[in-house]
């Protein structure tokens, strides 16, 4: 296939829980590919890992 | 409370009650326990009401072994004291949680990190914003084992 026909797109999004970016390349208006990579900064409130006070 | 208790607990040091667990093989040298990762769709229920891994809400795939990925677990916990009387006892896995070549096209946004040597105990649930992925890499990178990001922190105050 011809990489050229794919169009590339990219994003991302950080906030005091993540950093998030994502990869996504399209065919045709058709999503043919779609990665994702987060990182976590803060667990939380609710999640069950943030400090629990005795 | 002892600082040093808090990771003790973590690392099975202490046994306060009459309980059944699956052998670790040797009682004065146990081996460590499996853990696994497993991803849970945003409509799923998952929560510190979780007690243990269930496939309930989990998500589907191509290239997604239901129960998830193993974590990579090479630092043990510890602890650290934050005064003379108060103290964090804290883990994280040594490696992201990758989850490689999936399609995972319903939006989920959680990981369940469980026990799976001890019958799938839940461990903890972290969240994240909705993702959807497209014959793509999944990669959850951990953050800091530090006493205030660590993944696992307890604390006394």
């Amino acid at each position: 296939m011809d990489d050229s026909l794919l169009e590339h797109r990219a994003g991302e999004i950080e906030n005091d829980n993540e950093l998030t970016t994502w990869v996504e390349y399209w065919l045709d208006e058709e999503l043919v590919h779609r990665s994702v990579h987060v990182t976590l900064k803060k667990v939380p409130t609710f999640a069950g890992g943030d400090t629990a006070s005795f | 409370m002892a600082t040093s208790f808090l990771s003790e607990l973590m690392l099975g040091q202490h046994q306060l009650g009459a309980s059944t667990i699956v052998s670790r093989g040797s009682l004065t040298a146990p081996t460590t326990d499996t853990l696994k990762a497993a991803l849970f769709l945003a409509s799923a229920t998952i929560n510190a009401a979780t007690t243990a891994y269930s496939t309930t809400g989990e998500v589907t795939g191509t290239g997604y072994t239901a129960g998830g990925v193993t974590v990579t677990n090479a630092t043990a916990p510890t602890s650290t004291n934050s005064s003379a009387t108060a103290g964090v006892g804290y883990w994280t896995p040594s490696a992201s949680f990758v989850y490689t070549s999936v399609t995972l096209a319903t939006a989920f946004d959680c990981v369940l990190v469980y026990n799976s040597t001890q019958s799938n105990k839940a461990i903890s649930v972290h969240t994240f914003g909705s993702q959807t992925i497209t014959a793509g890499t999944f990669t959850l990178t951990m953050p800091s084992n530090t006493t205030t990001t660590a993944l696992l922190r307890l604390a006394t105050t």
